[in-house]
C-alpha cells in the first residue's frame, strides 16, 4: 500500500510556475497601475483573493471540525486531506494580515471609506459606527482571528498525527474520539463566532461601510465552505489518479458530492434571503448595494454569478453518476471554485474600484494563491502518513457504502 | 396477481445472508424477494435490483411544480387581475421564489411518497403475503419462487446448505389483494416460538 506521499515533480513545477504568475502579477500591478483609482484596484485586488483563499483553506479544517462533531466516520480514509490543506491557514493568514494592516495604517480610504477619521466626524452613521469600524477593533479582531484559526488548524493537525504512535487499543480509541471533540468543538465555536459573524464584517462588509446585512457573513461562509469542499475533491482526485489512498473510492466522493450539491442550493439560498428582502423593502440605504450589482456596470456579473453557482451546479450533481465519477467531479469542483471566485470578486470590486474590468489582475494574483496553497498542501502531505492508522472509525470508512 | 409455489428461508446473520444471496443467483434460481427488518445496505446491489428511477419522478413533480407555481402567479397578476403592490412589476420574479419554491417541494414530496406507495404496492387495505412472521423482528426472510425449471427439494437442500434456516416451502398469493390484516390473519395472536428458548 503507498501509504507516503510524494511529491509528483510536474506538481510542485506547476505550483512553482502559478506562483511565478502571481508575483508577476503583483509587479505588472505596482507598475501598471497610477494613482488614486490604480492603487484602489491594486489593494482591492489582493483584499479580494487573500481573503477568500483564506477563508476556503479554513474550510477544510471547518469540515475536520464538523464531522468529528457529528461523529462521522467516512472521513476518516482521507481525513489527511482536509488537515493538509487546513495547514496553509497559517500561511494565507500571514499574508492576508499583512495585507490588512498595509490597507489601514497607509490609509487606503477607497478601499474602506471609515478609515478617514474626518469623513467619520461629519458622517452620522459612521460616526455611530466608528466605536467598532476603527483601526484599533480592526487589528485586533483581525489578530484574535487569524491567530485562533491557525492555531485550532495546526493543533487539530498536530493532535491527529501524534494518534499514528499510539495503538489500536478500545481506551486508546475512546481517548482520540474524546480528545477530537473537544478541540473540534473548540474550533466550532471560535469558527462561527468569525467567519458566521464578526470577522466578514470587518474585511469585505465594511468596504460598504454604510450598508448592512446580517446575513453577509453566512453567505460568504456558504461560499467559502462549498468551495472548500471543492478544494478537498481536487486534491482527493489528484491523491487517487496517482495512485495512493487505495481504501477511498466513489462512495467517498460521492458523498463529497453531495455536499457540494447542497451546499450549492444552500448558498444560493442565502443569497436570495439577502437579495429579496432588500429588494422589497426597495430602502435607498439598503439598496446601495445591490444598484450597481443589478442596475449597474456590473449585472453581467451578477446573473453570472447565479447561472455557475447554482443552476451549474444544480443540475449538473443532480445526478448520482455525476457524483461519482472522478473526471466530473474534477470539472465541477473548478466550476464552483471559479464561481465563487467571482462572487467574491463582485463583493469587493463594486465598492472599491466601481467600474467594471476584465479582471486580468485579480485573475492573476488568484492563480498566485492557488499555487501556494498547492505547494503548501503537497510539502504537508509528505509529512505524515495518508491514513490515520489508529484511528477507531477507520473501518467504518473502509466499509462505507453510501 | 397469481398463486404460486416458494421456497422459504430465514437467515439470522447478515454475514451469512450476503453470501447466501450471492450463490443463490449464481446458482440460477428465481429470487422473490428478501425481507429484512431493516435497511440492510448493499443487498439491492447484491439481489441485482436495478437503480430506482424515483429520483427521476422527483424531479419531473419537482420541475411541475415550479411551472404551476410560475404560471398560476404570473397568470393572476398579470392578465387575470393585474394589481399594483407597493409599485413593484407586475411580474416581480423575486416575490414570487419562495412560492415557486414551496410548490416545487410540495409536488416533488407528495409525488415520491405517493410514487413509493405504488412502487412498493402499499395502500390501506392492500394485504400481502407474510412469509415468515419474524421478518419484521429478527430474520432475514428469503423467498424464491418455484418455477417450472426448480426441483423445490433440491433447493430446500441448497438453502439449508448456504445457511438458511427454517427452510420450508409456501403455496401462496404473490402479488396483493384487498383485505384487512386484523380481520383475516390476526398475526398478533399467532403464536411464535421464543427466542431465547
Amino acid at each position: 500500500m503507498k501509504d507516503q506521499f510524494v511529491v509528483p515533480a510536474r506538481l510542485k513545477r506547476t505550483s512553482f510556475v502559478l506562483m511565478g504568475v502571481g508575483l508577476l502579477t503583483l509587479l505588472i500591478g505596482i507598475f501598471a497601475f497610477h494613482g488614486e483609482h490604480g492603487s484602489t484596484r491594486f489593494w482591492a485586488g489582493l483584499l479580494q483573493n487573500s481573503s477568500f483563499f483564506l477563508l476556503v483553506v479554513l474550510a477544510s479544517a471547518f469540515f475536520i471540525g464538523a464531522t468529528t462533531l457529528a461523529h462521522g466516520g467516512w472521513q476518516i480514509g482521507f481525513r489527511r486531506v482536509p488537515e493538509a490543506i487546513s495547514m496553509a491557514v497559517p500561511v494565507l493568514g500571514a499574508i492576508l494580515f499583512v495585507i490588512l494592516m498595509l490597507i489601514a495604517f497607509t490609509g487606503k480610504e477607497n478601499i474602506y471609506h471609515w478609515l478617514n477619521a474626518e469623513h467619520v466626524k461629519h458622517d452620522e452613521i459612521l460616526s455611530w459606527k466608528s466605536a467598532f469600524l476603527n483601526k484599533g477593533m480592526f487589528t485586533a479582531f483581525s489578530v484574535v482571528t487569524i491567530g485562533a484559526w491557525s492555531f485550532f488548524a495546526v493543533k487539530l493537525r498536530k493532535m491527529s498525527i501524534e494518534e499514528d504512535g499510539w495503538d489500536l487499543s478500545a481506551a486508546t480509541g475512546r481517548r482520540i474520539v474524546w480528545r477530537n471533540t473537544v478541540w473540534c468543538g473548540g474550533f466550532i465555536v471560535v469558527y462561527a463566532l468569525t467567519v458566521g459573524s464578526t470577522t466578514p464584517w470587518f474585511w469585505l462588509m465594511s468596504i460598504d461601510a454604510h450598508w448592512y446585512s446580517t446575513m453577509y457573513s453566512w453567505y460568504t461562509f456558504a461560499s467559502s465552505w462549498v468551495s472548500g469542499i471543492a478544494l478537498i475533491i481536487l486534491f482527493l482526485v489528484h491523491l487517487k489518479r496517482n495512485g495512493y489512498l487505495p481504501m477511498v473510492n466513489e462512495e467517498h466522493l460521492h458523498d463529497l458530492g453531495k455536499f457540494a450539491f447542497a451546499f450549492s442550493i444552500f448558498w444560493t439560498y442565502l443569497w436570495f434571503s439577502q437579495y429579496m428582502l432588500i429588494w422589497y423593502a426597495n430602502m435607498p440605504e439598503e439598496i446601495v448595494y445591490f444598484k450597481p450589482r443589478v442596475w449597474g456596470e456590473w449585472r453581467p456579473i451578477f446573473f453570472l454569478n447565479l447561472l455557475i453557482n447554482f443552476i451549474t451546479p444544480l443540475l449538473y450533481l443532480m445526478k448520482r453518476d455525476t457524483k461519482r465519477n472522478y473526471s466530473s467531479m474534477v470539472f465541477i469542483s473548478i466550476v464552483i471554485l471559479v464561481g465563487h471566485w467571482l462572487d467574491f470578486w463582485q463583493m469587493v470590486g463594486p465598492g472599491t474600484y466601481k467600474h467594471l474590468v476584465f479582471p486580468w489582475y485579480e485573475f492573476g494574483l488568484g492563480l498566485g494563491f492557488v499555487g501556494v496553497i498547492i505547494y503548501v498542501v503537497i510539502h504537508q502531505l509528505t509529512k505524515a502518513p495518508l491514513v490515520p492508522k489508529n484511528h477507531p472509525y477507520l473501518k467504518e470508512s473502509i466499509v462505507h457504502h453510501t | 396477481m397469481a398463486v404460486k409455489n416458494f421456497v422459504v428461508a430465514s437467515f439470522s446473520d447478515e454475514a451469512v445472508l450476503f453470501p447466501a444471496v450471492k450463490k443463490v443467483r449464481t446458482a440460477g434460481y428465481k429470487l422473490h424477494d428478501v425481507y429484512t427488518p431493516f435497511p440492510v445496505h448493499g443487498l439491492d446491489h447484491a439481489m441485482g435490483l436495478r437503480e430506482t428511477s424515483l429520483h427521476t419522478a422527483g424531479f419531473i413533480y419537482g420541475i411541475t411544480g415550479t411551472t404551476t407555481a410560475l404560471s398560476c402567479m404570473s397568470w393572476v397578476f398579470n392578465s387575470d387581475w393585474p394589481m399594483n403592490i407597493g409599485g413593484k412589476p407586475h411580474f416581480p420574479l423575486p416575490a414570487f421564489i419562495p412560492i415557486t419554491f414551496e410548490l416545487t417541494v410540495l409536488f416533488s414530496a407528495v409525488g415520491m411518497v405517493l410514487t413509493f406507495c405504488y412502487l412498493c404496492q402499499l395502500a390501506p387495505f392492500v394485504k400481502k403475503h407474510i412469509f415468515n412472521p419474524r421478518q419484521t423482528d429478527d430474520k432475514f426472510v428469503m423467498a424464491i419462487e418455484v418455477t417450472a425449471k426448480t426441483n423445490a427439494e433440491e433447493l430446500k437442500r441448497f438453502l439449508a446448505g448456504v445457511g438458511g434456516e427454517d427452510v420450508n416451502e409456501q403455496r401462496v398469493e404473490s402479488g396483493w389483494w384487498f383485505g384487512r390484516f386484523d380481520r383475516e390473519d390476526r398475526l398478533f395472536e399467532t403464536k411464535v416460538e421464543a427466542v431465547n428458548a
